[in-house]
């Protein structure tokens, strides 16, 4: 965990009143990669942002960003750093290239400088159109593309992506995809993005960090871990309910892990899907359990958050309790 | 240095904002006059008011420019509630911009919007036939008083609103504050008047060191060594209110 990495995160602690919102979050990001922070509502993910664009300081623990301290040099932190933050922050009765102009002079952009930059970023993010409208008129995804431009304007050397697809259709987050992608490699970023989307650490992430309650409970390349898990994941929709029973026949069966049932849905973790679903089909049948559906899939990030944290990732990612929102 | 330009692109930002919303600068022209000619019919025919100014318009001139300064002042906050409920505020947080420009900005704003509307409620009165005896000095002291004291409101507007931070609990606070602080003043009416009890509050008001101020300076041109006095009364207030704001703004960014 050198300085010299673009995030350090050692050990951070926040509360907020009874809420212990990190608990201890530790990781590091190399300069240029894109690392991305995966967890549900509520888990932390903001807060750990928060704390590393010093808008908030942590109550235990250290945190360096492109070499800075984040409360000691929380300045020279600002000046490196762009933060696109999870609501978008733009002036919505100002044209767009206001916006630009304005975060660009309080960033110390020198002026003719700046010009040239804002026409060249509302080109890259798509936008240049309507650079002179008032952001009011913009769709949902052109106001998230205006505060991509934001945080680029001074072009920082880490980007900070708090949730940057929540709220777009499947087809402004699609683009949104191809952009993120796009400007990590024009503009030689290191990025940290939140996400709540598992598709979405999958496909822009190199690394991963999985964030529940407050904590990284597994790190490393999303192909990494899910090979790690090994074997295939495979799931039987039971007829009714005989879900004790039907736990007790496949995890009793040769090569089955990690069985679990949750209403009517039964898990099991398998060597080879192809050669075990006969196997269960008939130990299943035998002994008078109906079968609606079997399905068998490689594992998928979902399945890995399922056996670091022993939940369903969908089912931790439930509306988050008002006065919490702080600790999102 | 820095504050100081950060402070004035932040003002750069809010005026071109509110220049673009055209009911807006409608209200802002037609509110003050509607104030003069109101306030000026409804209370004409009662001589004692006046205290001596040879029509009652010609009284009330002053003491309209600074409530409406005033008015200002109290609802200022409001920009700043709609700034933090649109994440603006969080925004230029995570940047190098200087705090302090945040909040001062916004007193800035209120009192340079104070200004131009005493400007024009100015102009009204003079094609009314009001006579600013006062001359050069009496003008530039009514815009000053106006732009101080929706200031000095505009400050505290700002602490509440950064303490309350929600638009009703804001208006409430408002109004609380505002309607008695009007009618403990001289704005309508002369000293002279006024109850006993309301005379010794008002020294305490500083909305009445404005129109004090503003109307020894506009309709009577006299006591200059008091209107500088009430100046520098507004200028420390201004001072304090904006201190108060500021210090609320460090409380809110305690609360992220």
């Amino acid at each position: 965990m050198a300085r010299a990495d673009a995030i350090v995160a050692d050990a951070l602690e926040k509360r907020y009143g009874s809420v212990h919102a990190l608990a201890g979050v530790t990781f590091s990001v190399r300069a240029g990669e894109v690392f991305g922070l995966l967890g549900p509502n509520g888990a932390g993910k903001s807060t750990t942002v928060r704390v590393l664009t010093t808008l908030t300081r942590p109550d235990a623990g250290r945190a360096f960003v492109a070499g800075h301290d984040v409360v000691r040099e929380a300045i020279r932190v600002r000046r490196s750093i762009g933060y696109v933050p999870q609501e978008s922050g733009v002036d919505r009765e100002a044209t767009g290239r206001e916006n630009l102009m304005l975060q660009g002079r309080i960033q110390g952009v020198p002026r003719d400088e700046l010009r040239r930059r804002v026409d060249e970023l509302l080109d890259l993010v798509g936008i240049a159109d309507a650079a002179d409208r008032v952001v009011r008129g913009y769709s949902g995804g052109m106001k998230r593309r205006l505060d991509i431009a934001l945080g680029l304007v001074h072009r920082p050397s880490v980007l900070f992506l708090d949730e940057p697809t929540t709220g777009l259709d499947p087809e402004a987050r699609a683009a949104m995809w191809v952009e993120v992608e796009r400007l990590a490699e024009q503009e030689r970023l290191t990025i940290l993005l939140t996400t709540h989307y598992l598709e979405e650490a999958d496909r822009l992430a190199e690394r991963v960090a999985i964030v529940s309650r407050g904590e990284i409970v597994v790190e490393g390349p999303p192909e990494e871990l899910k090979r790690g898990l090994r074997g295939e994941a495979v799931t039987v929709e039971l007829a009714d309910g005989q879900g004790e029973a039907a736990a007790a026949i496949v995890g009793g069966l040769d090569g089955a892990s990690e069985t679990t049932v949750d209403g009517r849905l039964l898990r099991t973790r398998v060597p080879n899907g192809a050669q075990a679903v006969p196997a269960i089909l008939s130990a299943l049948e035998g002994r008078g359990v109906h079968v609606e559906s079997v399905t068998t899939h490689r594992p998928s990030l979902d399945d890995v958050y399922l056996h670091y944290t022993g939940r369903e990732f969908a089912s931790e990612d439930v509306a988050v309790p008002d006065g919490a929102s702080a600790a999102s | 240095m820095r504050v100081a330009a950060h402070t004035w692109w932040m003002v750069g930002r809010q005026l071109r904002n509110l220049m673009r919303e055209p009911i807006w600068i409608a209200l802002l022209l037609i509110q003050p006059m509607i104030w003069l000619l109101l306030y000026g019919q409804l209370f004409s025919r009662v001589p004692a008011l006046r205290g001596g100014a040879s029509s009652y318009i010609e009284f009330l001139l002053p003491g309209i420019v600074v409530m409406n300064a005033f008015f200002g002042g109290t609802w200022a906050g409001m920009a700043m509630i709609t700034d933090l409920d649109r994440h603006v505020v969080d925004r230029f947080l995570a940047t190098p911009v200087s705090r302090l420009s945040i909040v001062l900005s916004q007193v800035v704003r209120t009192g340079l919007i104070a200004l131009i509307q005493a400007i024009i409620i100015l102009l009204v009165g003079l094609a009314l036939g009001v006579r600013v005896h006062g001359g050069v000095a009496g003008v530039a002291v009514l815009l000053v008083a106006a732009a101080l004291v929706s200031m000095v409101f505009s400050g505290v507007s700002h602490g509440i609103a950064l303490l309350v931070r929600r638009e009703a609990t804001m208006i409430a606070a408002s109004n609380f504050v505002g309607l008695p602080l009007m009618f403990l003043s001289t704005i309508l009416i002369t000293q002279r008047v006024m109850p006993h009890w309301m005379q010794e509050l008002a020294r305490f008001n500083p909305v009445n060191w404005g129109v004090r101020a503003a109307r020894d300076a506009v309709v009577y041109g006299r006591n200059w060594d008091g209107v500088g006095l009430d100046l520098l009364l507004l200028v420390a207030a201004t001072a304090v209110t904006a201190g108060f704001a500021t210090w609320t703004f460090r409380a809110y960014q305690r609360t992220l």
